[in-house]
């Protein structure tokens, strides 16, 4: 069995049998990575290239190693200071890439919808590692991994997603994906930063963090970031983490196994205190193994045969 | 020269004609209606219209030529070409070109380049505010002078509530309507697309309701106190239409305009992320569009206009974000709104009206209507004829439109513009 489409968008564009197939393909994938010789030939004479135009660390990196344990070529391109600097357009830099033979393009954008402007535009398979507030697919998927490995399934959890809904591919790209599972979803956070008839979404949208976890198995916490404050949206970080910090406190309302995720990097103090982030019940540290598992699966998938 | 127009279903809206009859047509007037009109002219030309419709020229009061300044996304000469196979006899320009259509020589310029490389009238609409920054108002006397037929700072709002006013209070002494393009722009800045259900599923940056229904009822105060003509743009909410619902009921002088695009299509297409269905204001949800279709049949909507935004290739060809707005609208206008027609949503009498008559009255046209001894300007429609749209066809530069590859039944097949065949079966005549 295989992916049904060219390319990875979001997870919008996925059947929930594509999603078991990635998160079943992951399991072996993460026995590779605990290996003393991390290399299998699976992707052999295959190319990848990552291509970032808003930072990131964890998810370029998190890529990269995933082709390199398959034995694919994985090629950072530094578009922030070429190309773009130059006046070169997404297109033009695009075509570039496939001319030099790489068969995948991992692409991160601050703009929604770029990575499906990228895959009209190219034979190449593209991978959406995060499109503005649209959809963060990967991230997603190894959050799911992470929940399932440890709940053994996924279906009729109940989960919360806590702080900036609103400008959040983590958010939705989730929701997408848990729906598919009969999930009880609650998003929870300030007003301001509440997306527009989010309940269609099918969640339920709480302003009240203690409601929103009463009872849950999984609580997602959203990294705040600083400039939201700037255009008036909350007041401030300190008003933000009275609010919506989550403190080993308000645990207590949730399951006795909750599992506490945050996709990283995290803001200590601010949207999760450091008892929870480092505490028997968060899998921060787990979602980045898996994130490398999942990324292996899907590149695998796309371009490993059967 | 003599056109005589056979069997065709004549349709005029304001001399309350729906008939099959013949149109004679000497020189560039209207020579005589009847049925079965016999000529011995053996020059004439003789135009069989048999299950056509027949209507006065179409009129189009809100188009972006582009020129000057932005030739590379659209000039007079292709403008007036797309207007004359899109079925427009007549078009009013919008002056946001670079110069701003904001004095009489910039006014007089495009008046001697219609003459000179257009195909249909081309009327100016001058700006408001110089160079459309909203802080000075222009000399809308000798724009006025120059042939302005309205004022406009069409692409930008007037932010300023005494400017504003001002302009309205001094363009009444010119007896011309203050075309307003209605946005609050500390709310849509930043938007991608209509606030709503979609903006949240597609994670795009919403643009509210009410960032224009704020503008717009600003604007209906100012004419109350100024008593000027308002004439509100591209209309895209179900609350605008209730604004100027209740204005109308007060008697405020106000009228309105709506594109064909908010018409027919909403947001929920928004989520391919094809940059051509941005537009502003944007594409809205089906609620709104229903108080549009609404709004058309109970007569608050005034006429449809296409505000073609011809934009070069570039322009669109990028992130979703850093496209440019508009839809190049003048060569699909007619079959768009015939599928409204044949879905029963409005009549062919009323969708004439609100392409001739009506525009003209808000211009102040001696347009839109076919009596004898008036301009010869008609548009022939097949209502029959199906055709896919096809950008690449188009006589636009501006091949920017959502309705590419849609089939559509109901295309202009005939435009005589002061009694010349210009746009023949959707090709320029003698070119």
């Amino acid at each position: 069995m295989k992916l049904a489409n060219k390319d990875l968008l979001g997870i919008k564009d996925l059947s929930k049998e594509e999603i078991d197939l990635i998160l079943d393909t992951a399991m072996p994938m993460k026995d590779i990575i605990r290996r003393d010789i991390k290399k299998v030939p699976t992707l052999r004479g295959k190319a990848l290239a990552t291509v970032f135009y808003e930072n990131s660390t964890r998810t370029r990196t998190s890529f990269e190693i995933a082709g390199k344990y398959l034995s694919a070529d994985a090629v950072n391109l530094n578009v922030s200071t070429s190309s773009v600097q130059k006046g070169e357009n997404l297109r033009d830099t695009i075509k570039n890439i496939e001319m030099m033979g790489f068969d995948v393009v991992v692409l991160r954008h601050s703009m929604s919808g770029t990575s499906h402007y990228v895959a009209r535009n190219t034979n190449m398979h593209v991978i959406n590692a995060g499109d503005g507030a649209n959809e963060h697919p990967t991230q997603a998927l190894l959050d799911l991994y992470s929940i399932r490995e440890k709940k053994g399934t996924l279906e009729n959890l109940k989960v919360a997603i806590v702080g900036d809904i609103l400008h959040s591919r983590v958010a939705r790209s989730n929701i997408y994906a848990l729906t598919k599972y009969g999930c009880e979803i609650r998003v929870v956070g300030p007003s301001t930063l509440m997306p527009p008839e989010v309940e269609r979404l099918g969640v339920k949208s709480y302003y009240s963090l203690d409601q929103a976890i009463k009872g849950v198995d999984v609580i997602n916490v959203l990294r705040i970031q600083k400039e939201r404050q700037l255009t008036g949206l909350f007041p401030s970080l300190n008003e933000y983490a009275d609010l919506y910090m989550i403190t080993p406190e308000h645990l207590k309302e949730a399951k006795d196994d909750v599992l506490v995720l945050h996709p990283g990097p995290m803001n200590r103090g601010v949207e999760i205190s450091s008892e929870v982030a480092d505490g028997i019940k968060s899998l921060v540290d787990e979602q980045v193994a898996n994130g490398v598992a999942v990324r292996m699966a899907i590149l695998f998938l796309m371009m490993g045969g059967n | 020269m003599k056109i005589l127009i056979k069997n065709g279903r004549v349709i005029d809206p304001e001399n309350k004609v729906n008939q099959v009859m013949d149109i004679l047509i000497e020189d560039d007037k209207i020579a005589k209606l009847a049925e079965d009109i016999k000529l011995d002219d053996a020059e004439a030309i003789i135009i069989e219209a048999q299950n056509k419709i027949v209507c006065p020229g179409f009129i189009d009061l809100h188009v972006h030529l582009r020129e000057p300044g932005f030739e590379y996304k659209e000039e007079i000469a292709t403008g007036t070409r797309a207007a004359a196979v899109g079925g427009f006899t007549s078009i009013c320009c919008m002056p946001n070109t670079d110069p701003v259509i904001d004095n009489a020589a910039v006014a007089n310029f495009i008046k001697e380049r219609a003459a000179k490389s257009g195909v249909v009238n081309v009327f100016s609409i001058g700006a408001i505010s110089k160079e459309q920054l909203g802080a000075e108002i222009t000399e809308i006397a000798q724009l006025v002078a120059a042939g302005c037929v309205a004022i406009s700072d069409d692409g930008e709002p007037v932010t300023r509530a005494n400017i504003m006013r001002n302009a309205m209070d001094y363009a009444k002494m010119f007896n011309i309507p203050v075309l307003l393009h209605c946005e609050e722009v500390s709310l849509s800045q930043g938007g991608q697309m209509h606030e709503g259900y979609y903006s949240t599923y597609y994670g795009l940056k919403g643009i509210p309701a009410a960032a224009e229904e704020i503008m717009i009822a600003r604007d209906i105060l100012l004419s109350k106190i100024t008593g000027a003509h308002i004439h509100i743009c591209h209309i895209s909410t179900k609350g605008s239409v209730e604004l100027i619902r209740k204005a109308k009921e007060e008697g405020v002088n106000i009228t309105c305009e709506v594109t064909p695009h908010h018409l027919t299509l909403t947001d929920e297409i928004v989520g391919t992320y094809d940059t051509d269905t941005k537009v502003y204001p944007p594409l809205r949800s089906q609620e709104d569009l229903d108080a549009l279709i609404i709004g058309l049949n109970d007569g608050v909507i005034d006429c449809i206009a296409t505000d073609h935004a011809p934009h070069d290739f570039e322009a669109k060809d990028c992130e979703y974000e850093l496209a440019e707005p508009g839809i190049s609208g003048l060569e699909t206008a007619i079959p768009v709104v015939m599928s409204l027609v044949k879905d029963n949503q409005i009549s062919i009498e009323k969708m004439v009206s609100l392409f001739t008559i009506n525009p003209a009255q808000i211009m102040q046209l001696d347009r839109g209507n076919i009596g004898v001894g008036s301009i010869a300007d008609l548009t022939i429609i097949d209502p029959n004829l199906e055709k896919v749209v096809n950008p690449d066809e188009f006589y636009s530069k501006g091949k920017n439109t959502p309705f590419k590859g849609q089939n559509y039944t109901g295309w202009p097949v005939l435009t005589i513009i002061n009694g010349k065949i210009i746009a023949n079966d959707g090709k320029i005549v003698n070119e």
